[in-house]
């Protein structure tokens, strides 16, 4: 390899009705796109739950992908709005922290919509790569002291909660 | 206790090991990712090969985890659940990663994509570990079907499982079933007569001991899923009594009250206030438009209910919902005609002779309102030449970029009928022929024979505004003529829009109701393009007809037919396999919150109110996992999807994120153990 070309690191969370079909549409067409999203099938938009997105984040990727139905097309009649209720919520929380709103995108694709999806994870990735890294997996791992310290609430949660039977 | 874990990476042919290094992934995952007992690539592992070697492996090296690097899961999913299943495994313990689909396929550089399928085995890997054995459920399928739409792919379906001897509720939106079939005057390219073909289906429908007709009735509310779902049916009043009359249409020849005909006639002829549709409707029940007759205008008349010899008329007559269980349902809604005015430059509306397809179907039927004779809109003179224009809201990105498939072999057959009722020219407007089913090429070859003109080009305009004297008093159609190059003026007589094929406008609603997602255009989506074209997302509903996408009669009937076949299948078999994808709360440390009872759209999480906890209703639950991800607390888990799993799944993804970019492509490393 003569020249480094940053490769950004993106996961991407894709319903299994529509978008993960588009995902195979795009497959099937060989539609070619950016080989950067590492894809986790959940069974609705809905399901994305935002410690996934902080987890991702926290493990080193540079982006995460939400993909869901069309608002109104949803297998689960309206789960989608919900994720993107979360979605908006998350990305404004993610923004007073610093991260740029390109890093974490929702974007619909109905089954039949593989050209579109493809076109949205190249669009994406190009402005993750102008973006460059997140780099939050190696400033979590120079400050052990946080991540002590936030397991330490993770326990203490999981305590209060135990109910003794 | 460690899990043992087989990987499993396949070439599929070169379809995989062309763009992904499968071999040295595979060695990879076996000696870098914990936990690995065995990993092997095989040729072709879903071949009965492959699957024995999986099953082998599960039996002789004890494994208790597999993870298969192929296609889509939704190929081959249940391949590997069930081979798991022989080899006394818990099938739900297999992970299969895509590694096709959503890499090799469209991937242009070798070694990024080989990176990329590193990440997803290694992802597969850690989530496998994760999984937990679930049992599937099983449940009754209720031999009874409901079918939407009376139309000729709808009576295909409802008279094949009626045949085969189950009982199906065909629901029709409007007075008679037929749909638009019943209108047309012949059918391409055998040129039957539509109705000769048609009415005895109808009829037979309407006479079947194992159909429930409801005409002029609405889709309400569905609810349940397959093998049971309990719906909802709007009996629109018909101001008739359904048993007690005879249909002897008295009420509708004494009727004071005409009015145009939008629906059956297209505009063409006129109706009364108490209609049936067409002579042959089915059933032969009339019907009282409440919106044009007399008493419901202005409380007088009452004509029908004096003369009607079983006192039939109720005018006091309400909406009534039926309740029906059914254990499949087939959609089969059709098409309405695109509206002609929405291109203002063919002048219809404005311009009298210009009419549309459908119009033109009821002017050459000769049940229609000129008996047949095709006459201009004075209603007398004889076109002396016609021009038909293909495309017209179709294969237009302003309007609808599909083709709508019927439009250039209906053009075909009305010039038949024109040639054959009169002595017109016949211009046909075309962009390209399309002639590819059994026997329209050479309907097209016949009419060329015939003396049907063929201009090749996109109609601009139609105007009455004559510049040359031949042109005073006719339209004018103004079209380049794309073989030679040159723009033209003819001067015509009539001229006919084929309109284009477009959704039912409530399809996106009927589609929510049933749980099924339409197209961009409003076409419902079908399971598989190609290999499932009338089974949908959503278990136990199917799809049959246009209501899927413009097609030809031929079609129709064969979805009709298909979708029958489906659901009979569903009924032999007596059950049905749901999958145990659902959510569950740990009602122990449930604080009651409420959350999660208002995240569920099918009121599957009940709260309890004795110990103040809510409950997920298993039965109920689609297994979205919206709640999973809204509780607070943490204390609702989704089946298969539970957090640990994701999790796990994200750290596998990210293996090498920890490590810089050059060295990850070619030095393995271990991948970070697994938190938590």
């Amino acid at each position: 390899m003569s020249e480094q070309v940053f490769e950004p690191k993106i996961v991407g969370f894709l319903c299994n009705w529509c978008s993960y079909r588009a995902a195979d549409l795009a497959g099937s067409a060989r539609i070619t796109h950016a080989p950067n999203v590492r894809i986790v099938r959940v069974m609705c938009s809905g399901r994305v739950d935002p410690s996934f997105v902080m987890k991702a984040f926290s493990l080193g990727a540079d982006a995460v992908l939400i993909a869901g139905c069309h608002p109104g097309e949803c297998h689960y009649i309206e789960q989608n709005y919900k994720a993107m209720r979360r979605f908006h919520m998350l990305r404004q929380t993610l923004k007073a922290m610093g991260v740029e709103e390109q890093r974490i995108q929702l974007v619909w694709a109905s089954a039949a919509e593989g050209q579109q999806l493809a076109e949205a994870i190249d669009k994406m990735v190009d402005e993750v790569r102008q973006l460059g890294p997140l780099g939050w997996s190696g400033n979590w791992e120079e400050n052990g002291e946080r991540i002590q310290a936030l397991e330490d609430i993770v326990k203490e949660h999981e305590q209060a909660m135990e109910v003794t039977a | 206790m460690a899990e043992k874990i087989g990987v499993y990476v396949c070439h599929c042919g070169s379809n995989i090991a062309g763009k992904v290094d499968v071999e040295e992934i595979a060695q990879w995952a076996g000696e870098n990712l914990d936990d690995v007992a065995v990993s092997r690539d095989y040729k072709f592992m879903c071949s009965s090969l492959g699957q024995q070697m999986i099953e082998d492996d599960i039996k002789k090296e004890k494994l208790t985890r597999v993870v298969v690097g192929a296609c889509s899961p939704h190929l081959h999913e249940k391949t590997f659940r069930r081979a798991c299943s022989n080899a006394g495994m818990n099938p739900y313990l297999m992970d299969l990663t895509n590694i096709r689909e959503h890499c090799s396929w469209v991937h242009k550089d070798r070694s990024l994509a080989t990176e990329k399928a590193r990440a997803l085995i290694s992802a597969a890997v850690q989530r496998v570990k994760h999984q937990e054995p679930l049992e599937p459920m099983y449940v009754d399928v209720n031999p009874a079907t409901l079918v939407i739409g009376g139309g000729i792919a709808g009576l295909q379906a409802t008279l094949e499982l009626a045949d085969a001897g189950y009982h199906v509720y065909l629901v029709e939106r409007l007075p008679s079933i037929g749909g638009h079939m019943a209108q047309f005057d012949k059918t391409f390219p055998t040129l039957d007569c539509s109705a000769c073909i048609l009415t005895p289906k109808m009829s037979e429908a309407g006479q079947h001991e194992n159909v429930t007709l409801l005409t002029y009735a609405e889709l309400e509310e569905v609810s349940g899923s397959v093998g049971s779902f309990k719906v909802k049916i709007r009996q629109k009043s018909r101001c008739v009594d359904y048993d007690a009359c005879t249909g002897c249409g008295i009420c509708v020849e004494k009727c004071p009250r005409k009015v145009l005909d939008t629906e059956f006639e297209a505009g063409m002829g006129n109706r009364k206030a108490i209609y049936m549709p067409f002579p042959q409707a089915v059933p032969r029940v009339p019907v009282i438009d409440q919106d044009s007759c007399i008493w419901f205008e202005r409380q007088k008349c009452r004509a029908c209910e004096k003369l009607c010899p079983t006192d039939a008329i109720k005018f006091d007559q309400e909406d009534e919902l039926i309740d029906i269980e059914v254990g499949n349902i087939i959609i089969a809604t059709g098409w309405k005609p695109f509206d002609s005015k929405k291109i203002p430059q063919y002048g219809y509306g404005r311009l009298a002779n210009v009419y549309t397809s459908m119009e033109f179907e009821r002017l050459c039927n000769a049940a229609g309102p000129t008996n047949g004779k095709i006459v201009m809109r004075d209603g007398k003179t004889v076109p002396k030449s016609i021009a038909i224009v293909h495309c017209v809201g179709s294969r237009d990105d302003r309007h609808n970029p599909y083709c709508s498939g019927i439009c250039c072999m209906a053009a075909l057959k009305f010039g038949h009928l024109v040639l054959e009722k009169t002595d017109a020219e016949v211009y046909s407007f075309y962009i390209d022929m399309r002639t590819n089913q059994k026997n329209y090429e050479e309907f097209y070859q016949r009419l060329l024979g015939e003396g049907m003109r063929f201009v090749r080009g996109k109609v601009s305009e139609v105007t009455d505004a004559a510049r040359m004297p031949t042109e005073q008093g006719k339209l004018i159609v103004q079209c380049e003529d794309t073989l030679i190059g040159r723009q033209q003026r003819y001067p015509v007589d009539m001229v006919i829009l084929m309109g284009a094929l477009e959704p039912q406008e409530d399809a996106r609603e009927l589609g929510l109701k049933c749980g099924i997602s339409c197209s961009m255009e409003g076409w419902y989506t079908e399971r598989h393009p190609k290999l499932d074209p009338v089974a949908t997302m959503t278990d136990g509903v199917f799809v049959a007809g246009t209501c899927q996408g413009p097609k030809d009669i031929p079609a129709s009937v064969a979805q009709g037919a298909a979708a029958a076949a489906r659901v009979a299948g569903m009924i032999t078999k007596g059950k049905v396999m749901i999958e145990p994808i659902v959510a569950s709360i740990n009602e122990q440390a449930c604080s009651g919150c409420k959350i999660c009872n208002n995240m569920c759209p099918y009121n599957a999480i009940e709260f309890i109110e004795e110990t103040e906890t809510s409950r997920v209703i298993t039965a109920l639950c689609k297994g979205c996992g919206t709640c999973v991800a809204a509780c607070p607390a943490g204390v609702i888990t989704g089946a298969h999807f539970n957090n640990k799993q994701i999790f796990a799944e994200i750290e596998g993804a990210l293996w090498d994120a920890l490590q810089p970019a050059a060295e990850s492509s070619s030095q393995a490393e271990t991948v970070p153990a697994s938190a938590s």
